[in-house]
């Protein structure tokens, strides 16, 4: 056979293993990771979690029931208030202002926020709303999320949008639509599932957010539905109750962490499913 | 030097070889300019489309044609750095005046594109669509005008049975067809198209031909074709652009047995272009 041939079939092997073995390497920890974790939430998963409070130090009772309530709330109530922002900023930058310069000022300041590290916006949080209201709160700590969601919200709106081909924006104005119209019945309605993955992937991301609700909702052993006291939510139990000398703690955390991660992976799963309808069409 | 390439069909215009008699004006083309941004792309246009003609615009790549046709419905709008002057009549209604409202012109001018553009919803959805944007009518009513515009883009036998069915899943001559049923329902006066077949396959052609010829007798019909068999076959008046100029206007007859100038023999002889 030819040598030169013979070589290159070595050298393709050779780096088709090293690729192989790179992908197996990170794929192991992501897999032991998700083991020990189903093992660990698993043993200490039962109803109690789901009807009972956090409990008191020491005792064996108890669930987490007011953890995954305020989650609940404060997910809902940032994305409900950053998805929103998100989804009319990122309107502006794909319709409204494509040849503004100001586009490529909030573009770049928005990849800025979007890397921007959680706990700074958990800061910054704390120092507009927590300091002046006097308190740690249910609604600073949404707002904390919100900030996260907005950019996040922001940047998918923005690409989905600018996915759909201007011929269909030049046809709904041809047929004598006004912009509003154009952009509300034609391009978001083209760029729909991607607009909701978006928010998906948004909602995922600041459901397993630990640092920006330090600072801001705190976390409170009672169950409470006010938005203006302390309110109790998974990540920050979790980080509590890890931290914790007593066993019962420890265990109701890893039950805490599974719910988060299966709620993050349903989240995800559910986006992925929503795009690969998008390319299918 | 005589000999030119484009076959004279039995149905189109060119087989008469009597020149058709001049139809009223409906838009009137004087001393148009159109600039984008530093460069002059359109220079010193004079012309007219004729009630109920077909006029075809060809000449080859960047000669303009769908630029000036871009221009009948203020298309150009849409985007910043392009300008224009001199004067556009639609009747009486100054096309470029800037306080014009620019939805309801094109719903006096409509426009077929290149690329078949269905919306993403149903065929019923996407004809009803632009309907309720001028009218509110009952649901009776609007199933006859679907019906009656789907019949006038000669799809209806298509598609009767499935017209909760996403418009995306025609083929491409049902979308254009879609499309041009689209632009008919909301009754506009002319109608653009820019190079409507040249994404379709022949059998589609032809019925979109045959379509245009159709729509001819209601409406005053622009079209912009890189076909010129095409042009031949199904417009009344023929314009020939070069470079941003309009080098010759006539009956299409004319243009394609006797031109009179030597560019535009050169361009359907097929030497350049």
């Amino acid at each position: 056979m030819n040598p030169i041939y013979v070589r290159r079939r070595r050298t393709d092997i050779v780096i088709r293993g090293l690729c192989f073995g790179a992908a197996a390497f990170g794929v192991t920890w992501l897999a032991l990771i998700l083991v020990t974790l189903l093992y660990n939430g698993l043993t200490g998963l039962n109803l109690q979690i789901f009807t009972e409070n956090t409990p008191p130090p020491g005792s064996t009772e108890g669930g987490l029931l007011n953890a995954i309530v305020g989650s609940l709330i404060m997910t809902v109530l940032g994305v409900g208030i950053g998805a929103p922002l998100g989804l009319f900023a990122g309107t502006y930058l794909a319709e409204y202002g494509r040849n503004d310069k100001l586009t490529s000022v909030i573009r770049f300041i928005n990849d800025i926020l979007l890397s921007a590290p959680s706990i700074i916006i958990g800061l910054f949080i704390y120092g507009a709303v927590v300091v002046p209201m006097r308190g740690f709160s249910a609604i600073a700590g949404a707002l904390a999320l919100a900030v996260i969601v907005i950019p996040v919200v922001l940047r998918t709106t923005e690409d989905m949008l600018l996915l759909v081909p201007n011929a269909l924006r030049e046809a709904a104005s041809a047929l004598g639509l006004p912009r509003s119209l154009v952009i509300k019945r034609i391009a978001y309605r083209a760029a729909r599932s991607g607009l909701i993955t978006g928010v998906l992937l948004a909602t995922a991301r600041v459901a397993g957010e630990t640092a920006p609700l330090l600072f801001t909702a705190l976390s409170n052993q009672f169950f409470s539905l006010s938005l203006n006291k302390t309110m109790a939510n998974l990540p920050v139990t979790i980080n509590n109750f890890v931290q914790s000398p007593y066993a019962y703690w420890k265990q109701l955390a890893w039950s805490g962490a599974l719910l988060i991660t299966i709620t993050v992976l349903a989240l995800n799963i559910g986006a992925r499913i929503l795009g690969a309808e998008r390319t299918a069409k | 030097m005589t000999d030119l390439s484009v076959s004279v069909s039995a149905n189109g215009h060119l087989a008469s070889q009597q020149p058709l008699p001049e139809a009223p004006a409906k838009v009137t083309v004087r001393n148009l300019n159109f600039y984008y941004g530093e460069h002059h792309a359109l220079k010193n246009i004079n012309l007219t489309l004729g009630t109920n003609r077909v006029t075809a615009f060809i000449g080859p790549s960047g000669c303009g044609k769908s630029t000036l046709l871009r221009i009948f419905n203020r298309m150009y709008d849409l985007y910043p750095g392009q300008r224009v002057t001199g004067q556009l009549m639609l009747d009486q209604t100054n096309i470029l005046d800037p306080k014009l409202d620019l939805n309801l012109l094109r719903a006096r001018v409509g426009m077929v594109f290149q690329k078949p553009t269905p919306f993403p919803m149903t065929i019923y959805e996407n004809i009803a669509f632009g309907i309720r944007l001028y009218e509110k009518i009952s649901k009776s009513e609007m199933d006859d005008r679907v019906e009656k515009a789907l019949r006038g883009g000669a799809l209806w036998n298509e598609v009767k049975d499935k017209l909760n069915a996403s418009g995306l899943s025609l083929s491409g001559g049902q979308q254009q067809r879609l499309c041009i049923a689209r632009t008919v329902a909301v009754r506009p006066e002319v109608i653009l198209f820019d190079e409507p077949c040249s994404a379709l396959d022949p059998i589609s052609t032809a019925k979109v031909e045959e379509l245009i010829q159709e729509l001819s007798e209601n409406y005053t019909i622009a079209i912009v074709t890189h076909n010129m068999q095409q042009a031949a076959r199904v417009s009344d008046k023929t314009a020939f652009m070069y470079l941003g100029e309009l080098i010759e206007f006539d009956d299409t007859s004319k243009i394609f047995t006797s031109p009179t100038d030597r560019r535009t023999q050169d361009y359907i002889t097929g030497r350049f272009g």
